[in-house]
């Protein structure tokens, strides 16, 4: 019941939004809806720990032996979590920015999070793909009517890029469905599913590339820095903290269980080009002026490393990856918040136009430097522990390559230092610019949302442990279904 | 005291504290508030390091262990310390020059405003904290966590005067360049948590284990990408162009940066993992040309610089190499007493220089300056005190540590040993140059800057006079046995913590011999720098002079080799590759979708002939194709 609750809290503030007549009533009930499922995940997450809780089965669509069936492990937790966070904290934070007919922006905004929960706890694979699709959706409307003014043509490209992804996950769910033992789409049935390898690698491209899209992973991002530069800034924030997400929770509860033996044969293939997509779009970030596409291609070069270490498919990167999916949407949330509070002060996003913001904001400057501090895994950040244990994982893989794998990776790890830094110097240190004259400090909202953001990193950063004991079993279960993967071919080799 | 004593966690909590208190109180605590809360939780730490090093003076180690940070399959690494005697002399070196150098900025920074003064005095107090995090961590994660730590505070004190781009930018480079260095260093810890699943010192560095587990190519591996580590903390080729442009920052920093914390960590680290470096002879021997090379090269530079600062710089870039090449020679104790001396020396001579800077009204070129001698009487005097210690003349504390150094070498190789003693002879002379063209001669500045002229305050000359005591003094803690019977007290000291394979096989007379021909060499150099700067009067550098000046053109050329190819390729993938190439390609197939249904739309004519006509062909190919594809 526990778990329907999760779904149906941001659902129901969704739709009664549509509803509210005033700016106020929209902000308290779309404020009050997001910390009630906060306090609902933090209450699982504290109290009600047990499974029973977490699971729920109910009747959906019968006839195609797909149930309304729902569970929660250490992975979902977690990404529940970072899902409920990250609406309080847009919420606190955009207290007093306003949009225009704000009851829908926010009934659609909730939608999303509605969506999203029920990616994170699908135990059905037809449920899976429901969710997936109902996140999407008023995804589109936000940004297709919210958005800048290039957001027609950009969210027609997300939108056809993403759902065609969505349709190849698709065919490769029906098609699985269709050699299961009872035909069901039960997340048992389709994990106990032997197929042949030959047979796994085209599905499994299939689905991944489904996944791949999500994330992004290279070659497959061009619709991600536009997308994130015309859409609203809530909606930018949820679709690279959150949403993102969704395609690494694919890939490790849906792809790995189902598909171990193609995963495992193609992980030579894909860890270097995700590694190699991390340092292209690290490169390009360097390269940036537009703060927005600056954070894009910055998220992209963290999914790139997330998506290699899942690939990794050993222990320590399981629980890198999980730890290190939770503190990205973290970071980077918290990154969107100053870009967006930047370019409502100054007017501008573009980083030559800025500088010297330290001098007229330094509140926000600390934030800024703690954050960025936290996007280069600096030690007692948060991330420090998540890409240590991501890159130990990349380097104690079986691959024979592996050293090269930790090569590239490092080299990203270098690359992030570089573009990081010289955001930071060009927007905030030297001279003021004309641009940053009547700026002010921020305020006590964004101030909340920030200290909050900072707290979190400095407490997973020296205490990560915490989050680690919550996905432990997750990625045990996981790392257990490739212990047997590695053993069959390693008896193959042997023979 | 016992290990879950409080003492030990106090050291770095102070002044992690003061970070605290400064940082968040730097708008509403006074000026005097704050430089009293920044030295006040230095000097505590002091004091309690005090009491640790007389602890473990008397025999005792302590390893108190506070909690878990994660611990994942087979991997558990846990916050805790290990207090021996390498870390407990590294504490005193930190906390004590540090807290003199938190003592000299109250005054130095104090024209600063408000906000500005109580940020810097956090990030001092964080770069102690950092550093004495490093130094106490059991393993090498704890170690890594202030190692980076430290590289941080470098980069925010470099860049502390932030509306300057030219200055931040050396931050970032700063920076950059540790990075790279810490990759390798990451890269060394994985290596070994395939190999121990361990990163904690009691299992990687001990004997049986290190037999058990690694081959000597992983020894070497593992040592090697270590030492890479350490080029970039403690500056020595090819990474030690951040160090002369970390000038940039508040003079008390780089004499915190060169002295007291950052730079020393390359040196602690292969100190404390002596026992893997002497299992690895190849790595060993890098080692100890790098840091020769490294001594020879700055030394060089150090010549012909007129940046009063730059000079320091690249004078502690060529003490880090002979640091560097004691190591490799497996001297590791000697490597140590001269990091204690040089703090000693190089704190004095970099706060002299701010007290000359201060004086001077902010200008750094020695051409405009000349016969300060008069009127800043304190300041000389432990100036040339600073200088005769680091030329290594007896018995000031640099000789000890330099002798030992040049022994170590000429018992690993007489070519290194050769080579040392020119770069020893190169250092007398380039510091007595500074200091004869600084102090004596002519001034040479402007009338206003003669008119300004002042010795500095008494929380500027006090630090000046303690260093200099200890620069004098300070080595006499390891006189060689051959001068003093049971002189040579830090050896025995040390000896816990840093194995030495290589045992001492020379007469005595042998060692006189090669104490002499040192002192001698700095004397002579002493003297000729004396000849030519006595009575200096400004002149255009020519011929390699200016290669030299130009610091070998070693910045252009990584600028030409690496910075700019890589800047012009982030601008190719940004205009080219990501735009026409990647979103080009997916466009394409969306237009080739429109195409295709804007071609195929003509099919749906809606007239009912057409229609026939296609079914009929259309079952006549899956009849053709029916017929050829028989089963």
């Amino acid at each position: 019941m526990y778990s329907v609750l999760l779904i149906l809290i941001p659902l129901l503030g969704g739709v009664v939004s549509f509803f509210i007549k005033s700016e106020r009533s929209a902000r308290i009930n779309s404020l009050f809806t997001s910390l009630l499922s906060l306090g609902v995940v933090l209450a699982g997450l504290l109290f009600y720990r047990e499974d029973k809780y977490w699971i729920h089965d109910g009747a959906w669509l019968s006839v195609f032996n797909s149930s309304f069936s729902l569970k929660a492990d250490g992975l979902s937790k977690i990404f529940i979590l970072l899902n409920a966070l990250a609406y309080v904290l847009l919420f606190v934070s955009g207290w007093k920015v306003t949009y225009h007919n704000i009851n829908r922006f926010y009934g659609l905004f909730l939608l999303t999070q509605a969506g999203m929960t029920g990616t994170f706890l699908a135990y059905d694979a037809l449920l899976f793909y429901f969710f997936w699709e109902l996140a999407l959706i008023p995804m589109y409307f936000l940004c297709s009517q919210w958005g800048g003014p290039r957001r027609i043509s950009v969210t027609l490209k997300f939108f056809i890029y993403t759902f065609a992804g969505s349709v190849l996950m698709l065919v490769s769910i029906l098609y699985l469905y269709s050699k299961t033992s009872g035909m069901s789409f039960s997340f048992q049935e389709f994990a106990d599913t032997r197929l042949q390898p030959a047979r796994q690698i085209w599905l499994f491209w299939l689905f991944f590339i489904g996944l791949a899209i999500k994330m992004p992973v290279f070659p497959l991002h061009t619709w991600q820095p536009d997308t994130y530069e015309q859409s609203p800034y809530p909606g930018t924030a949820v679709l690279s903290a959150v949403m993102a997400k969704m395609g690494l929770f694919g890939l490790l509860r849906w792809l790995f269980h189902v598909l171990p033996i193609a995963s495992f044969q193609w992980a030579d293939f894909i860890t270097p080009l995700a590694l190699s997509g991390a340092i292209y779009a690290s490169l390009l970030a360097f390269r940036q002026d537009d703060l927005k596409r600056f954070a894009a291609y910055s998220s992209m070069a963290h999914m790139g490393l997330l998506c290699a270490a899942s690939f990794a498919q050993n222990l320590m990167g399981f629980q890198g990856v999980m730890l290190q999916a939770f503190n990205h949407g973290i970071n980077i949330l918290g990154l969107w918040i100053i870009v967006e509070i930047i370019e409502r002060k100054t007017g501008t996003r573009k980083m030559s136009e800025l500088g010297g913001l330290s001098q007229k904001a330094p509140a926000l400057s600390v934030f800024l430097m703690v954050i960025a501090l936290a996007n280069i895994a600096l030690p007692l950040t948060n991330s420090f522990p998540g890409e240590f244990l991501m890159i130990s994982g990349i380097f104690t893989t079986l691959s024979k390559y592996n050293v090269w794998f930790t090569v590239l990776a490092g080299l990203g790890i270098i690359l992030g230092a570089v573009y990081m830094l010289n955001m930071i110097r060009k927007v905030f240190f030297g001279e003021e610019k004309e641009s940053v004259f009547a700026v002010t400090d921020i305020s006590w909202n964004e101030k909340t949302a920030l200290g909050i953001i900072v707290g979190i990193i400095l407490v997973l950063g020296v205490y990560p442990q915490l989050l680690l004991q919550e996905t432990s079993a997750t990625a045990g279960a996981i790392n257990e279904k490739f212990e047997i993967v590695r053993k069959a071919v390693l008896e193959q080799l042997l023979k | 005291m016992q290990n879950n004593s409080p003492v030990f966690y106090l050291i770095p909590l102070l002044p992690l504290i003061g970070f605290l208190i400064n940082g968040l109180g730097r708008r509403i605590l006074s000026k005097t508030a704050i430089a009293l809360v920044g030295s006040g939780v230095v000097l505590g730490s002091f004091l309690l390091s005090l009491l640790v090093f007389f602890q473990v003076k008397s025999g005792s180690t302590f390893n108190p262990h506070y909690f878990t940070i994660f611990s994942v399959d087979y991997l558990t690494v846990p916050f805790a310390f290990k207090i021996d005697p390498l870390s407990s002399l590294f504490l005193l070196i930190i906390t004590g020059v540090g807290f003199l150098i938190h003592v000299y900025s109250a005054a130095y920074m104090h024209h600063e405003d408000q906000p500005h003064y109580g940020r810097y005095f956090s990030y001092l107090n964080l770069f102690v904290f950092f550093m004495l995090l490093l130094v106490l961590g059991s393993n090498f994660v704890v170690l890594f966590i202030g190692w980076e730590g430290v590289g941080l505070c470098s980069y925010l004190l470099i860049g502390y005067w932030f509306k300057n781009q030219d200055y931040t930018r050396a931050a970032n480079k700063a920076f950059i360049m540790n990075r790279i260095g810490d990759v390798a260093f990451l890269v060394a810890l994985f290596w070994m948590i395939t190999k121990f699943h361990s990163v904690t010192f009691s299992d990687v560095l001990s004997i049986p284990n290190i037999n058990a587990k690694l081959k000597p190519v992983d020894i070497t591996i593992i040592t090697l990408l270590l030492f890479i580590g350490a080029t970039g903390k403690s500056a020595q080729i090819p990474l030690y162009t951040w160090l002369p442009d970390a000038m940039a920052g508040p003079t008390p920093v780089s004499a915190l940066i060169h002295a007291a914390t950052m730079v020393t960590a390359g040196i602690y680290m292969v100190a404390r993992c002596s026992f893997l470096y002497n299992m690895a002879p190849v790595t060993q021997q890098i080692v100890a040309s790098v840091g020769i090379v490294t001594a020879l090269t700055a030394a060089t530079i150090a010549l012909k610089q007129f940046d009063i600062k730059k000079v320091l710089a690249y004078s502690t870039v060529s003490q880090l190499g002979f640091m560097f090449l004691a190591l490799g020679s497996g001297a590791y104790v000697a490597a140590v007493f001269h990091v204690m001396t040089h703090a000693f020396f190089k704190a004095l001579l970099f706060l002299g220089s701010g007290s000359v800077i201060h004086a001077m009204g902010g200008e750094q070129d020695i051409r405009n300056m000349g016969g300060l001698k008069q009127k800043l009487k304190i300041t000389w005097f432990t100036f040339l005190t600073g200088c005769i210690a680091i030329a290594g003349i007896p018995p000031l504390s640099g000789f000890f540590s330099k002798d030992a150094i040049l022994l170590g070498a000429y018992l690993n190789d007489p070519l290194l040993y050769g080579l040392a003693l020119i770069g020893a002879m190169l250092t007398a002379f380039y510091m007595f140059r500074l200091l004869f063209i600084t102090f004596h001669g002519e001034f040479r500045g402007t009338e206003h800057q003669k008119h300004h002229l002042h010795e500095s305050p008494p929380a500027m000359t006090i630090p000046l006079i303690i260093l200099a005591v200890l620069s004098a003094v300070g080595g006499w803690i390891g006189i060689p046995s051959a001068l003093m019977h049971g002189g040579d007290r830090i050896t025995g000291f040390l000896e816990p913590s840093v194995v030495t394979l290589k045992t001492h096989h020379l007469s005595h007379s042998k060692e006189y011999l090669l104490m002499a021909l040192s002192s001698g060499v700095a004397l002579i150099s002493v003297f000729v720098a004396g000849l030519f700067y006595r009575n200096y009067k400004p002149a255009e550098v020519r011929g390699f002079g200016k290669v030299l000046e130009n610091k070998w053109y070693v910045d252009e050329f990584y600028d030409k080799l690496i910075v700019r190819p890589l800047d012009r390729l982030a601008l190719w993938l940004k205009q080219f590759t990501e735009p026409k190439l990647i979103d080009g390609f997916i466009n394409g197939i969306g237009k080739s979708v429109q195409w295709s249904s804007r071609t195929i739309r003509y099919l749906q004519s809606g007239q009912t002939g057409s229609y026939i006509l296609l079914m009929v062909i259309s079952m006549v190919v899956l009849l053709a194709i029916q017929f050829f594809v028989k089963k």
